[in-house]
């Protein structure tokens, strides 16, 4: 027996399950890895239920069904009514397309808590293009009235860059038209397929400030009616935002192939050992997967984080983002004020965001851009499959 | 006595589909669970939202639990008005 044995993590609280990489949607900021993962390479049905109920007895008490586009399994119903049936809320985070009246009965039915819906424009023009689908307003809309006439909560999720910014006073509307009880107005994160756009997304100070304007004085206008939620961008921030609430201390993300992730991009940072659910419990990866140890707590930090007083409050930020951007993960997240490199970024982050429309090309998301941008990755899980 | 969000002695409220209450067994603690949050309640506040099913008047619900905590029925009155607001206020309890 080792007296000196670290004490077991604090539970989970939320667990999200990128169910595929499938999606039907192109959106040049998607949050998923460029190295898509392929259909075949998905985990089965009752795999993911077992993963549900290890989940729930572990103490999640959320569980986001996501992907790519999560109604793209067939078994979405199915692996509803089992999340549910664990206790765990469930919450669906998907694009609207794809979902008829009988689906949406069958997720009601099985249990479905909630659903947030993702709007790329608030008309159909600027929607269908930055989506990368035609005709998808209005089959976002004829979701959004299926989830209310059902009796569920909508929240609704807008992406914000460039090319919608000026949008947000739109989306706020929109949101109270759909009967949405909640809006999140999501400034783009910068990793993955957004990192290989930024140039082209990248917002200029001046209006990101205004929109938040805007977005203050709808909370007050809207209050008790439209609860609006809002991620500022990095670039702009003088504190960095906690990396999924604290590296391995809150959340839990599971792809595609069943590889547990500390975040969604994780995957981003070289020499970390990603256990996969086909092979352990949960349990035991949360808590000893060294992946999820490397940056847990406070240990790891260099300064200026080891001795900042707010180090329990960012955790460093971002693992992934001091990374790209500083070439360490264990330095500051540079989107903190007190990082050296941080008047870099912003400078950055100001010189791309005065870059004509259409300067720089858009990446839309697909497997096959996906090939070309992470040839290496994208190989892998097919080899692996075959040895 | 009326809140600025409406509630008064006749209000029937009741958390909507998709607000539950649940007791966390692994933390030992009872949580309301709503979309993208959770809050922390303590028992007190579990045993008033458990009454808040929507058949119940707010005058009933204060009546109870002035019996069961052998309370004056102003004070729990006064707790629970301002408990009450502050949830619908989020959006997660209904009237």
């Amino acid at each position: 027996m080792n007296a000196h044995a670290p004490s077991p993590p604090a539970p989970p609280i939320g667990l999200l399950v990128e169910l595929t990489h499938r999606c039907p949607l192109g959106c040049p900021y998607c949050s998923n890895p460029l190295a898509l993962e392929r259909p075949g390479a998905e985990l089965d049905g009752e795999t993911w239920k077992r993963v549900f109920s290890e989940a729930a007895a572990l103490g999640a008490l959320h569980v986001h069904l996501s992907g790519g586009e999560p109604t793209a399994r067939r078994d979405i119903a199915e692996l509803t009514r089992h999340a549910s049936r664990c206790g765990l809320y469930t919450n669906l985070i998907t694009s609207g397309i794809g979902v008829n009246e009988k689906l949406m009965g069958e997720l009601v039915e099985a249990g479905l808590d909630h659903a947030q819906l993702s709007f790329q424009g608030a008309d159909k023009e600027t929607n269908d293009r930055l989506g990368h689908y035609a005709g998808s307003w209005e089959r976002k809309r004829a979701f959004a009235a299926m989830v209310t006439g059902a009796g569920l909560p909508l929240t609704l999720n807008a992406v914000i860059h460039r090319a919608n910014l000026h949008q947000v006073g739109a989306f706020i509307d929109l949101a109270v038209e759909l009967g949405a009880r909640r809006l999140e107005v999501a400034h783009t994160q910068y990793y993955g397929w957004a990192l290989a756009n930024r140039a082209a997304l990248m917002p200029p100070r001046k209006e990101v400030d205004e929109s938040i304007a805007v977005v203050e004085e709808a909370r007050t206008r809207l209050k008790g009616e439209l609860v609006i939620d809002m991620v500022i961008p990095d670039y702009y921030a003088r504190y960095p935002k906690p990396c999924a609430g604290g590296w391995g201390r809150i959340a839990i993300n599971v792809s595609p192939s069943g590889k547990v992730l500390p975040c969604h991009a994780a995957e981003t940072i070289s020499g970390l050992e990603f256990w996969n659910v086909r092979d352990h419990p949960l349990s035991d990866i949360w808590r000893d997967n060294p992946a999820f140890r490397a940056f847990r707590g406070t240990e790891w930090m260099l300064e200026p984080c080891r001795t900042c007083d707010r180090r329990e409050i960012d955790w460093g930020g971002c693992r992934c983002q001091a990374l790209a951007l500083t070439g360490d993960a264990r330095n500051a997240d540079p989107a903190c004020h007190k990082s050296p490199h941080h008047a870099r970024i912003a400078a950055l982050a100001a010189a791309e965001a005065q870059a004509e429309e259409g300067a720089e090309a858009i990446r839309w998301r697909s497997l096959k851009t996906a090939a070309a941008l992470a040839p290496d990755a994208e190989s892998a899980p097919d080899v692996a499959a075959q040895a | 006595m009326t809140t600025p969000v409406g509630l008064d002695a006749r209000s029937r409220p009741r958390l909507p589909r998709g607000v539950k209450l649940k007791h966390d067994d692994v933390r030992a603690r009872w949580t309301l669970l709503a979309p993208e949050r959770i809050f922390e309640v303590d028992a007190t506040a579990a045993a008033v939202l458990e009454l808040c099913d929507g058949e119940r008047d707010l005058a009933t619900i204060v009546a109870e639990l002035a019996e069961r905590y052998n309370a004056p029925p102003a004070v729990i009155e006064k707790d629970v008005l301002a408990m009450l607001a502050d949830l619908k206020m989020k959006r997660v309890l209904e009237t």
